[in-house]
C-alpha cells in the first residue's frame, strides 16, 4: 500500500506544466505540494466528474498534458467515462486512481466489491492505450518518469493506504467559490500560454 | 415551409454561425439525422459519451481550454445530469447552450410522457432559461440562446420539440 503523502509528491515533481484535475482525499495532499496552483482544479462540486472535466481540457488543449487524480469511489460513479476517454484517445491524458477501497471523506465505508476491482483491467478493456497498477512506492518511483512521458490515454491505479476522514466536509461560501475560481485561473493561465505553432 | 420540420443541416448551419467547436452528444430516438449531419460536418468535433452526466463536465473542460462546446442530449438524459448541471454548469457560471430533445412534446401541453411533463418545471426550478424550437422557423432562437448564455454566464437550454429531419 502506498500513502498519499508518498505518491502525490512524486507525481507533482514530474508534472511540468500539466493541468491537474483532482478530487476527494488526494486533493488535499496535492494542494500542499502543487508547484502550479494556477493550473489546478479541485472538483468540489460535480461529484465524480474529474475524468470528464479533464477530458474536456485535454481535447481543447492537445498541446498540454492533463493529469486526473481520481478516487476509486469517484471513478465508480462515472465508470462510463473510461469508454468516453478511450473513444477520444487523447494522447495528453493521464488518469491516476487512488484505490483505497473506501469512501474516505464520508468516514471510510467500503466501495461495492471492495478490494476485488481491477481498475487497470477495466481501463485496458475500455480501450485506454496503457494501464498500470502499483502497490509499492519504489516500483512507482522507478516507473513513473517513463509513464508520465508516454502517450495516453493511460491509467495508473495506485493501491493506496486508507485514510478515512475523521470529520465530514463543510460546505461553506468559501469552499463553494473555490472551484469556479480555479477554473477561471486555469482558463487565464492557458490563454496566457497558447499552443506553440 | 412545413411547421414541425427541422432539417438537421439547418441546425448544423446555426451551430457553425455560432462558431461552435464541439458537440458532446448521446443519441436518442429523435436525433438520428442530426447525429449523421454532425458526423459529416468537418468544422465541428462530435464527442460521443456513455452517459449524459459526462456532457456538461466535458463541456466545462473545453470551455476552460478556450473552446465553444454545446451539449446535445434528451430530456431524460438531462434529468440524469442533474448534479453535473448543478455543480459544473450553474455552479461555475458556465455559459453553455444545451440542445435538449423534448421527448413526449405534443404542442398541446397534454402528454402521457413524464419526461415531457417534468421538463419545463424542472428548468424553471433550476432557473435555467430555455427556448423551444418546433421547426425551422424557430431557428432564430438558437442565436438568442447563445447570446443569453454569454450575457448571463449560465447554462441555457434549446428544447427541440420535433424530430430532426434529413437534409
Amino acid at each position: 500500500m502506498i500513502k498519499y503523502e508518498e505518491s502525490i509528491p512524486l507525481i507533482s515533481e514530474l508534472r511540468g506544466n500539466a493541468v491537474a484535475v483532482y478530487t476527494m482525499t488526494q486533493g488535499g495532499a496535492w494542494a500542499n505540494v502543487s508547484s502550479r496552483p494556477d493550473l489546478d482544479v479541485g472538483i468540489s462540486n460535480g461529484m465524480s466528474k474529474a475524468s470528464s472535466l479533464g477530458l474536456g481540457i485535454a481535447l481543447g488543449r492537445p498541446d498540454r498534458r492533463v493529469i486526473v487524480l481520481d478516487g476509486d469511489g469517484s471513478l465508480l460513479m462515472n465508470l462510463g467515462s473510461l469508454v468516453t476517454v478511450a473513444g477520444q484517445a487523447p494522447k495528453n491524458f493521464l488518469h491516476f486512481v487512488f484505490d483505497n477501497g473506501m469512501y474516505a471523506v464520508t468516514g471510510g465505508q467500503p466501495v461495492p466489491n471492495m478490494n476485488r476491482i481491477d481498475y487497470r483491467g477495466m481501463a485496458l478493456a475500455a480501450g485506454y492505450r496503457s494501464a498500470y497498477e502499483f502497490e509499492d512506492l519504489e516500483d512507482l518511483a522507478m516507473e513513473l518518469p517513463r509513464i508520465m512521458a508516454e502517450e495516453g490515454p493511460a491509467l495508473v491505479n495506485l493501491k493506496t493506504a486508507p485514510e478515512p476522514a475523521e470529520q465530514g466536509v463543510d460546505q461553506t461560501w468559501e469552499s463553494n467559490a473555490r472551484m469556479p475560481r480555479q477554473m477561471r485561473n486555469v482558463m487565464a493561465a492557458l490563454q496566457s500560454e497558447p499552443p506553440q505553432r | 415551409m412545413e411547421i414541425g420540420k427541422l432539417p438537421a443541416s439547418k441546425v448544423v448551419e446555426s451551430l457553425r454561425r455560432q462558431s461552435v467547436t464541439h458537440v458532446i452528444a448521446l443519441p436518442d430516438s429523435e436525433t438520428r439525422h442530426m447525429y449523421d449531419a454532425l458526423v459529416r460536418e468537418p468544422t465541428i468535433e462530435l464527442i460521443p459519451i456513455a452517459r449524459e452526466g459526462e456532457s456538461i463536465c466535458i463541456a466545462a473542460g473545453l470551455w476552460i481550454a478556450g473552446k465553444r462546446p454545446v451539449v446535445m442530449i434528451q430530456n431524460a438524459g438531462l434529468f440524469e445530469s442533474g448534479d453535473a448541471l448543478r455543480g459544473m454548469g450553474i455552479g461555475v457560471n458556465q455559459p453553455l447552450v444545451m440542445f435538449v430533445g423534448y421527448r413526449g412534446y405534443t404542442r398541446r401541453g397534454d402528454t402521457p410522457d413524464t419526461a415531457a411533463q417534468f421538463l419545463e418545471p424542472y428548468l424553471h426550478l433550476w432557473r435555467v432559461p430555455y427556448y423551444v424550437v418546433e421547426g425551422e422557423d424557430d431557428l432564430d432562437r438558437v442565436p438568442m440562446a447563445f447570446e443569453r448564455a454569454a450575457r448571463e454566464n449560465q447554462p441555457v437550454a434549446v428544447l427541440i420539440g420535433t424530430e430532426y429531419s434529413p437534409g
